[in-house]
């Protein structure tokens, strides 16, 4: 669709796919051509060259919620980069998809991209386990994918055309523990886990491989299983031994009964409660109230951060959708800019090689997640942030 | 360092009485058609599920207070267990094998129910709003105890008791009881056996539902597949304390829960947690065949 436009006046994307030849087409097309003689997007059309970006995303399905906070950033993204396209000399012409949360529709999508729809580059799949899947694909085509919410171990170990911009826990995890023993002094904890779940273990590896790095001492380890809803034995046991610090590692769920029977069963608030990515939402604060005051959980994201850039975005996205942006959003905010930066240092919009190296090349790259840069094996890399539980809300407890 | 031991000790077996009181607090009512009928119920827990979930209901959408909202859940709960009877039990209790069809037409029940909570409230979890009722947090040294979870042990017992006197004492309790010796003699003597069995099951799912929501208050945490850990620990806690013996459901949901948190508390982990408790069943029925306060099949003989 050379010269199209894909914006409506009321600033509403128009979804629509190549060769699909329906009225909604046509009613696109008369739009382009009124938008173009009334001049509202000729400026913009004149000189910029078109890169063609698929998106797939978690619309339906169990990542829903995800998806649609990271279509919201993605777009907040593109509409800002067309908008000054004319200096630029580039426009992002996106192609959103559903990938419906699971691998096999995901497989469908990615092959759309790139046989169809010929696009550069490919952002997401939201989740880690479509990812599995899908970005085999990507690699045998040479096509570079850029994964967003994708935190799974292994995922830009398939190949070279694999990047994210999502911290993972072996990251995040670290830095928590780190600024935890600089700030409260900690010197010996006691451990919290979900055994039968692969994301707690995981996290469990991570803050034990913090602790020993750290030379904290671990008291007691305790565990739990999905499902349990009575923690008041173990954590008995854990009170018992005066940790200076409680390390859980749990999904939201869960997290929100431990933190609240930990406080009830006397675990003083003097004794900060950690925890991992699991933590990372705001149903914690709704679900376990006043328990939940200074609990410390590590993130990629800080919503609290004042540099203008992250006001910006934060203030941009609250009056476009009317409610404050997340995490997800922020990381797919962020991947559209650096998959501009990418296009713009490549030189090219369709030469998939080429922007495949220059993505590899970014280095400092100033975004909403701060100073950002691939590391030699693709990952993200910036500083994660600590945030601390206050009056309800996440605060900045330190980078 | 002796007597940090023993605070953890005793706070480690006040957190087993309080388990086993909800535990048992489920037995009561189930062991009220299971051991006193001889009926096996399996709807019973997703009565339980149901009974927090409409007190859920009850407080967030229609804006009703817990005092109000807890009695008329537990109504709703029994008048689901007139349902169950009427369309799981009556109808089958004609034929030779009554007991093993009903059994089967109550797992059909429990599917229906389940749904439903799956329907209305969806799979996720959901909580009671915050501050709905005062749960003070009560502390001797270092030992910890809040008043929801006094409340919830004296219910236990109360129930217990209250139960136990009613069978002995009303003649409604008396028609139960020869209903349970049985049906056909109660029959000759003038008892209206459907309406005895009706009645049961109202009073069984409505002490279902009475333990869903104080299990509800208490974890905080609803969702409809909530009734499925407890059913199987709820059939072997009556079996544990002794069939049809109200006294035992409690005592035997005491005992399951004292062993489940200590072995929880000796391991560190909750993976052994019912393996040990169900060994420990086991164990006493090697020991005890007719379970703790089981008086064996003495009306038979």
């Amino acid at each position: 669709m050379p010269g199209f436009c894909e914006k409506t006046p009321g600033g509403k994307e128009v979804a629509m796919r190549s060769g699909s030849g329906n009225n909604l087409e046509r009613i696109a097309a008369a739009l382009v051509l009124i938008l173009g003689f009334t001049g509202i997007c000729s400026t913009a059309l004149a000189a910029a060259k078109e890169a063609r970006l698929g998106f797939a995303l978690s619309m339906t399905g169990a990542a829903a919620a995800y998806g649609e906070t990271q279509k919201n950033g993605a777009l907040l993204a593109i509409d800002e980069i067309n908008a000054q396209a004319a200096q630029d000399g580039i426009r992002i012409v996106p192609i959103f998809e559903d990938d419906a949360s699971q691998p096999q529709q995901g497989v469908n999508v990615f092959n759309r991209f790139i046989a169809a729809d010929r696009v550069a580059m490919i952002i997401g799949p939201t989740l880690s386990n479509t990812a599995q899947v899908t970005d085999r694909i990507a690699q045998q085509a040479g096509v570079p994918v850029l994964g967003i919410s994708t935190t799974a171990k292994g995922i830009t170990d398939i190949g070279d055309c694999v990047f994210r911009d999502s911290l993972t826990e072996l990251v995040v995890i670290p830095n928590t523990i780190r600024i935890a023993k600089e700030k409260l002094g900690i010197k010996k904890v006691a451990v919290f886990y979900g055994n039968d779940d692969a994301f707690t273990k995981g996290g469990y590896d991570a803050f034990k491989k913090a602790l020993d790095d750290w030379n904290i001492q671990i008291l007691s380890e305790q565990t739990f299983a999905k499902g349990d809803r009575d923690f008041s034995p173990q954590l008995t046991q854990i009170r018992s031994v005066n940790p200076d610090a409680l390390i859980v590692s749990a999904l939201v769920e869960e997290a929100s009964g431990i933190v609240s029977q930990a406080r009830q069963l006397g675990i003083s608030s003097d004794v900060p409660i950690i925890g991992g990515n699991g933590f990372n939402s705001p149903s914690l604060m709704k679900n376990a109230g006043k328990a939940a005051e200074n609990v410390i959980v590590g993130a990629a994201w800080n919503a609290t951060s004042q540099n203008p850039m992250n006001r910006h975005f934060a203030e941009a996205y609250t009056a476009r959708y009317g409610s404050p942006p997340d995490q997800f959003a922020a990381q797919a905010y962020a991947g559209v800019y650096i998959a501009r930066e990418a296009l713009l240092r490549a030189g090219s919009i369709d030469n998939r090689k080429a922007v495949r190296e220059a993505l590899a090349q970014i280095r400092d790259l100033d975004t909403v997640l701060g100073k950002f840069s691939f590391t030699e094996s693709r990952d993200a890399k910036h500083t994660p942030v600590v945030q601390i539980v206050r009056d309800g809300k996440f605060a900045d407890f330190g980078e | 360092m002796k007597h940090g031991s023993m605070a953890v000790l005793l706070q480690q077996l006040i957190n087993g009485l309080f388990i086993g009181s909800v535990y048992g607090l489920f037995a009561v009512g189930y062991t009220l058609v299971f051991g006193v009928l001889d009926i096996l119920n399996l709807a019973h827990a997703a009565i339980f599920t149901l009974g927090a979930l409409t007190a859920l209901w009850l407080t967030t959408g229609a804006g009703l207070s817990i005092w109000l909202a807890f009695p008329l859940a537990a109504l709703f709960s029994g008048a689901l267990g007139l349902v169950l009877d009427r369309v799981a039990f009556a109808p089958l209790r004609r034929r030779a094998d009554s007991n093993l069809s009903g059994l089967i037409s109550s797992i059909a029940m429990a599917i229906i129910f389940e749904s439903a909570a799956l329907g209305i409230f969806g799979a996720r979890t959901v909580r009671f709003p915050e501050g709905i009722f005062l749960n003070r947090v009560w502390r001797f040294g270092s030992v910890t105890v809040t008043s929801l979870q006094v409340e919830i042990v004296l219910t236990a017992l109360a129930l217990m008791l209250a139960l136990t006197a009613f069978l002995k004492r009303t003649r409604t309790g008396k028609a139960i009881r020869a209903v349970a010796e049985s049906e056909r003699t109660a029959r000759l003597l003038g008892i209206n056996v459907d309406g005895v069995i009706a009645l049961t099951f109202i009073v069984s799912s409505a002490l279902g539902g009475v333990a869903g929501i104080l299990y509800g208050l208490y974890f905080d945490a609803l969702a409809p597949d909530m009734g499925r850990s407890i059913e199987l620990k709820g059939l072997a806690v009556i079996i544990l304390g002794g069939m049809g013996s109200i006294p035992g459901a409690i005592l035997g949901g005491i005992a399951f829960g004292l062993s489940e948190v200590l072995t929880v508390a000796i391991t560190g982990t909750s993976n052994l947690r019912d393996a040990v408790a169900f060994t420990v069943l086991f164990v006493i029925l090697v020991l005890k065949p007719s379970g703790l306060l089981g008086r064996g099949r003495v009306r038979e003989a």
